[in-house]
């Protein structure tokens, strides 16, 4: 094994200074007194309490999470499915069409699916609004879990669904007794990714929306156009805290799992021998 | 009976998500197309002729006949659209650029970090993926204004004595990508390296490379499908990028993204919007294909 070079280490700090100082610095001015965004006056939260006030951005808040919720929870059902499918079905007819359904949506320019998704629901007569945003952020982030999962099953020792096959059991209840657990937390954190996206996603939901469904990113777009206020670094704060948080319950619950696998593995092999 | 049940779900398994990308993400596409090919209208939705069914097969031929091309002509027309259309490229391929200059070393030295620290410093790529895009680019306003945090600390330590006008150029707009897409660029090429069998360049060394040269001749070209990967997680999107040169950008940046949210929100031109779309994804068809082919690769390597 090679040691870290200084180079490395310093490649790699700096890297991570360029990642994070513009989220720090954003944070910090959250707590500024002064209302310039750029100059230091103070420690205060002020613009917290300010937001409690501000009912049309609890409302979004409100819209945007129902959103994030309920879409995140579709696309972790459809991209557990989609990734299942390209997984265990190797070939069947369509696959290549399939894969790329699915590898498209990571890449494309969010612009064109806004405007592909806007125009589907203008053309099947669907109202505008909360439930239309919901469809869009299912299906690109169904795609994202989808990659998650997949990653998980490829790594899936398949032997252990085989054996359980053999002892008779259908396939239904292999996938919920047998796979279900071990990709559990390949699941879990696909979910939460979803979650993430679609609580930020601005563009899509800007095309996609209609009367009376607007979302926070949409919210904090237009006040953004009007110049920076620290009203906006402390709602961002906030939503940074909240993905933060997540992320880490998410990290905490994997490990643990793990763990507790480990542990039941070593049990039953004690057991056997 | 069971098995008949097992059966279903198998399909089911399939057909579920099949149906729905189908329905989602590519049938919308065919309606853009179509949509191009029609005319504006002063009406809700604001194009003709509109999408109908009912009136059957001779419904849909008499639709085809008032199919026009007069949205592609405006396009080839107006030198606006062409000059977004090279300017997304360029801004994108040259951030790619940029993010992979940049995104190299990190995903290097990460990779020759010990061992124990590696999947925390994972997770810190991953983790500012997670946190909105969109606040990721606002914070780069206040660091990036002419009195802004950027310039203050520039003017402090004396290396500038009037401020940089960075904010509203393009070199906003290559910092807000480069910024934002880092870590797909970090991400696979991390993954590559990190698989690499490090025994490879003790032997080139061993037989007499310089470290640079084993480099060069042993890491590099086994990185080069995480780097290519990287490249086309960068820039397929960057091409259609809207908030970063609508935040970022200045007024005579010429973006295709931008150019389609304002031609769809503000001039409300259904049609010709549709018609930018259909060629930005024209444009873009031979990436995005290339793309899932190293992606199916992969996936099959993992096998």
């Amino acid at each position: 094994m090679a040691k870290w070079s200084r180079f490395n280490i310093v490649s790699v700090v700096l890297g991570f200074g360029f990642l994070y100082l513009p989220i720090v610095l954003l944070v910090i001015f959250s707590f500024n007194e002064s209302k310039l965004v750029t100059v230091w006056a103070g420690f205060s939260t002020r613009w917290y309490a300010q937001l409690w006030h501000n009912q049309s951005l609890l409302d979004a808040a409100w819209v945007t999470i129902r959103v994030a919720l309920l879409s995140a929870t579709c696309a972790t059902v459809l991209g557990t499915l989609a990734a299942l499918a390209l997984v265990r079905y190797t070939r069947f007819r369509g696959r290549v069409l399939f894969s790329g359904m699915v590898y498209a949506p990571l890449v494309m320019p969010e612009v064109i699916t806004g405007l592909s998704l806007l125009l589907l629901f203008v053309a099947v007569g669907l109202d505008r609004g909360f439930w239309t945003i919901t469809l869009a952020h299912i299906t690109f982030t169904m795609c994202f879990v989808a990659v998650v999962v997949q990653s998980r099953l490829l790594s899936f020792d398949q032997s252990i669904e085989e054996a359980a096959l053999d002892l008779g059991a259908t396939p239904v209840r292999t996938f919920f007794a047998i796979t279900l657990p071990v990709i559990a937390p390949a699941v879990f954190s696909g979910w939460v990714l979803a979650f993430t996206l679609s609580l930020d996603d601005l563009v899509i939901s800007s095309f996609t929306t209609g009367p009376g469904a607007t979302t926070l990113p949409m919210k904090i777009y237009s006040q953004v156009r009007l110049g920076v206020t620290p009203e906006i670094n402390a709602i961002c704060t906030i939503l940074i805290g909240v993905v933060a948080l997540g992320v880490l319950v998410a990290s905490i619950v994997t490990k643990r799992r793990e763990l507790q696998r480990e542990r039941d593995e070593r049990a039953a092999f004690a057991a056997i021998g | 009976m069971a098995r008949i049940a097992s059966a279903i779900a198998s399909r089911l398994v399939i057909i579920v998500p099949y149906a729905w990308l189908l329905f989602f993400f590519l049938i919308p596409f065919f309606i853009v197309f179509r949509i191009s090919l029609s005319q504006t209208a002063i009406a809700m939705p604001p194009y003709t002729p509109v999408f109908d069914l009912a009136g059957g097969l001779s419904g849909i031929l008499e639709g085809m006949r008032e199919f026009s091309v007069d949205n592609y002509v405006w396009l080839t027309e107006d030198v606006l659209y062409f000059n977004a259309y090279v300017s997304s490229l360029f801004i994108a391929a040259v951030s790619t650029f940029l993010t992979f200059l940049i995104g190299y070393p990190i995903a290097y030295g990460m990779a020759q970090a010990p061992r124990s620290i590696r999947p925390t410093l994972l997770m810190l790529v991953i983790l500012p993926f997670w946190t909105s895009f969109l606040i990721r680019v606002y914070a780069w306003i206040a660091i990036l204004k002419p009195e802004g945090l950027l310039n203050q600390f520039l003017i402090t330590i004396g290396v500038i004595d009037q401020p940089l006008i960075i904010l509203n150029t393009n070199w906003a707009i290559y910092i807000g990508i480069v910024y934002s897409y880092l870590p797909f660029m970090v991400l696979p090429i991390y993954s590559a390296l990190e698989k690499m069998d490090h025994t490879l360049t003790e032997a080139a060394q061993d037989l007499g490379c310089t470290p640079i040269t084993a480099f060069w001749r042993v890491t590099f070209p086994l990185s080069l499908a995480g780097v290519v990967a990287g490249c086309l997680l960068v820039f397929i999107p960057a091409v259609g990028e809207f908030v970063i040169p609508d935040l970022l950008g200045g007024s005579e940046t010429l973006m295709i993204g931008k150019t389609l949210w304002n031609e769809f929100n503000s001039n409300r031109d259904w049609p010709v919007s549709s018609a930018v779309a259909t060629i930005l994804l024209l444009i873009l068809v031979l990436p995005i294909v290339y793309f899932q082919n190293v992606q199916a690769k992969a996936d099959s390597e993992g096998r």
